[in-house]
């Protein structure tokens, strides 16, 4: 497929120098439009608490803190390399901390199995589409579905109530899921024949059907269009209207700024700023950051 | 309303395999019965006209080439679990094969050291030895957990030579002396016992029947969570487990009941045979039944059935037929080398492809061809 769409040092020059409803093209008008989280509150959901990850030489996360609270859009951001995607793999029992906590509703997460930690409600997508793909689309979300289900392999081979009455529901609940990111046209086909537009919207579906408290996206609108983007903005709203917290990484700066309650942003495995999309939008360190120049000389 | 979406897909694809998907359900149904019917039949194939003679084996009774048939393709089915559903290349199946063996004939052959505390028949056996296998399978299972594709496949091939050389060298299993008189299956029919020494054609029948119950089986397994879980293993396990599939639970079902089918076609080999030594269980045997697999298409039953039935018919009918002063027999590798290489060219998905990797096959032709 395509690279992902980074953006260029001017398109984000011009994101960051003038107000965002006027650089997008993209219909835009409601980007900047104040976007509140209804179901927002001031409970913490998810902390991160001094969390340092080496790979070897490489520190990816270097001493970094914020927390999530719930109901709300959080965007996490910053330049190649910064972390994000190791942060992501860090909550999701992918790697392993070298020093400090992940709390996920008061609970540590670290040292938990993969599955356990999605069972226990947080979802993600991954950057480089990671779907299942001779399976069809449908299988594919189903796969998320059974997270939650008992069905033992007993029952499944004598088809005992219990496996009619999963299977029932959670096929259903998978083309609810379908229609709700809007590719259920494309349910009985193998995924790896959908278009990349829609593979994204098929993991998010597939995600969603863990049934999470926490959904983490990881540059989902990369390699999209305007017009695509501005749809996946939607969905995203939708999602939180749901019930659901989103943490979402992005590269697109207007995205970010238009659908995120707070943001934090990365560079070089550090922490360097953490506010509202407005506070973060006119951070030096940020802005110097994002066009490359070394923090220090901003 | 998805169903629709998923038939429509189905029906668009060619082949036999597409012709039979568009079919209403009861047309598959008969369609499914006449072949079950004419299975049983097959031991009567020599009387068809013109072309029954052609397919009956020569150089062996043909029920009992049927019955070498019947363990084959049960063998193919257990190890299709394992490699086609879970995506775990095993080359030591054999092994468990062998415990099947093993077990029946330790728990009933007089030359069993056991004889006197069992001397089962050969039916209470059977329960014990599949138990028996099914540990065998989780024992190769859990140290191999983190292990895939070529490292599995070593350690796999390693566990069936472990078989075969403590069969070897124990004199609890008794080398090549092997066990003797494990007796038959039970029954009689107008006074004389069903399963005897010279007809095949009951083995044969009881080998179908086991066939068709391990294919309901597998098919319930597959078409349920457990089928999807194997799935998402074999195309990203990582993935699969961040999507909440317990992954290590269910390689260990595979590996436990692929088992379980090479176990039950241990057992009636045994009952079959009446005699078993560690000569029976060479390597040969499971790389046979793996190329048995790839040949039918990898993944789906019908192609490993088709696969298993193949691996055993094509060495079976050279038998007899010779070349100058050689049975043809004698040359039944490379033949048969050279049978696979041309199908593997011709259709590299296998003679009856599984859907899904008939269309990546498709895919990759896509990628590859100018834009
Ligand atoms: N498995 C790994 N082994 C070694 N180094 C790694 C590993 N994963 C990530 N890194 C390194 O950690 C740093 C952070 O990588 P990460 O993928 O988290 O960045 P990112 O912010 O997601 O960047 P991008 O925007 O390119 O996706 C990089 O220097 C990367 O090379
Ligand atoms: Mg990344």
């Amino acid at each position: 497929m395509s690279e992902p769409h980074k953006e260029t040092p001017e398109e984000l020059d011009r994101a960051n120098e003038r107000p965002v409803d006027e650089a997008a093209p993209t219909g835009g008008a409601k980007l900047d439009e104040p976007n509140p989280s209804p179901v927002r509150g001031e409970e913490v959901l998810l902390e991160v608490d001094h969390v340092t990850l080496r790979f070897g030489g490489v520190v990816a996360l270097n001493d970094v803190s914020f927390s999530l609270r719930k109901g709300e859009i959080f965007g996490l951001i910053g330049p190649n390399g910064a972390g994000k995607t190791t942060c992501f793999n860090a909550m999701t029992g992918v790697y392993r901390p070298t020093s400090g906590a992940i709390r996920f509703q008061g609970e540590s997460v670290v040292g938990k199995k993969k599955h356990e930690i999605t069972r226990g409600g947080i979802a993600r997508t991954f950057q480089n589409v990671r779907l299942f793909p001779e399976m069809t689309a449908l299988e594919n979300v189903m796969v998320g579905a059974d997270a939650h289900h008992k069905t033992s392999v007993i029952s499944a081979l004598f088809r005992l109530p219990r496996f009619w009455s999963e299977e029932k529901s959670g096929r259903a609940r998978s083309i609810e899921l379908l229609k709700f990111v809007g590719i259920v046209h494309r349910a009985g086909d193998v995924s790896r024949n959908l278009s990349y537009g829609e593979q994204r919207r098929l993991e998010i579906a597939r995600a969603l059907a863990t049934n999470p408290t926490l959904l983490c996206l990881d540059e989902p609108a990369a390699g999209f269009n305007p017009a695509e983007k501005e749809e996946l903005l939607q969905l995203i709203r939708k999602i939180r209207d749901t019930g659901v917290t989103v943490l979402l990484i992005e590269h697109d700066m207007r995205l970010v700024m238009g659908v995120t309650d707070r943001i934090v942003v990365l560079e070089f495995g550090k922490k360097i700023a953490e506010g509202t999309p407005a506070e973060v939008r006119d951070n030096p360190a940020v802005i110097a950051a994002y066009l490359g120049v070394p923090t220090d000389a901003a | 309303m998805t169903t629709t979406t998923e038939k429509a897909t189905w029906r668009s694809s060619g082949g036999v395999r597409g012709w039979f998907g568009r079919q209403p359900g009861w047309v598959r149904g008969i369609i499914v019965l006449v072949s079950a019917i004419l299975a049983f039949l097959l031991p009567y194939a020599a009387e068809v006209p013109l072309i029954g003679p052609q397919i009956v084996t020569e150089g062996i009774d043909w029920p009992s080439a049927l019955f070498n048939m019947s363990y084959y393709v049960l063998l193919a089915l257990g190890l299709n679990v394992v490699v086609g559903y879970a995506g775990l290349l095993d080359l030591g199946y054999v092994g468990f094969f062998a415990v099947g063996a093993y077990g029946t004939a330790l728990l009933t052959s007089p030359d069993s050291v056991l004889y006197a505390d069992t001397g089962w028949k050969w039916l209470m056996a059977v329960p014990v030895a599949l138990a028996l296998t099914m540990v065998a399978g989780l024992i190769l299972g859990w140290p191999t957990l983190r292990l895939r594709g070529d490292y599995l496949a070593i350690v796999t091939l390693g566990f069936a030579e472990i078989i075969r050389i403590f069969a070897t060298s124990t004199t609890t299993l008794r080398g090549d002396r092997g066990f003797a008189s494990i007796p038959h299956p039970p029954g009689m029919w107008n006074g004389k016992p069903i399963f005897g020494v010279t007809d095949a054609v009951p083995y044969f029948w009881l080998g179908l029947v086991v066939i068709i119950l391990v294919i309901l089986g597998v098919r319930n397994l597959d078409r349920s969570r457990v089928g999807r879980s194997w799935l998402a293993i074999r195309e990203d396990e990582e993935a699969a487990e961040i999507m909440g599939v317990r992954t290590i639970k269910y390689k260990l079902w595979a590996f436990a009941i692929g088992a379980f089918i090479g176990g039950l076609g241990g057992v009636l080999f045994a009952g079959e045979q009446g005699f078993i030594n560690s000569q029976t269980f060479v390597l040969q045997f499971s790389i046979l039944v793996l190329a048995g697999v790839v040949m039918g298409g990898s993944g789906n039953m019908a192609g490993a059935i088709l696969g298993g039935a193949l691996i055993s018919y094509i060495p079976d009918r050279l038998r007899g037929i010779s070349l100058g002063d050689t049975d043809l027999y004698e040359y039944r590798f490379a033949l048969f080398g050279l049978v696979i290489i041309i199908i593997m060219v011709l259709r590299p998905q296998g003679l009856i492809p599984s859907r899904r990797r008939a269309m990546e096959l498709k895919d990759r032709e896509k990628e590859v061809a100018p834009q």
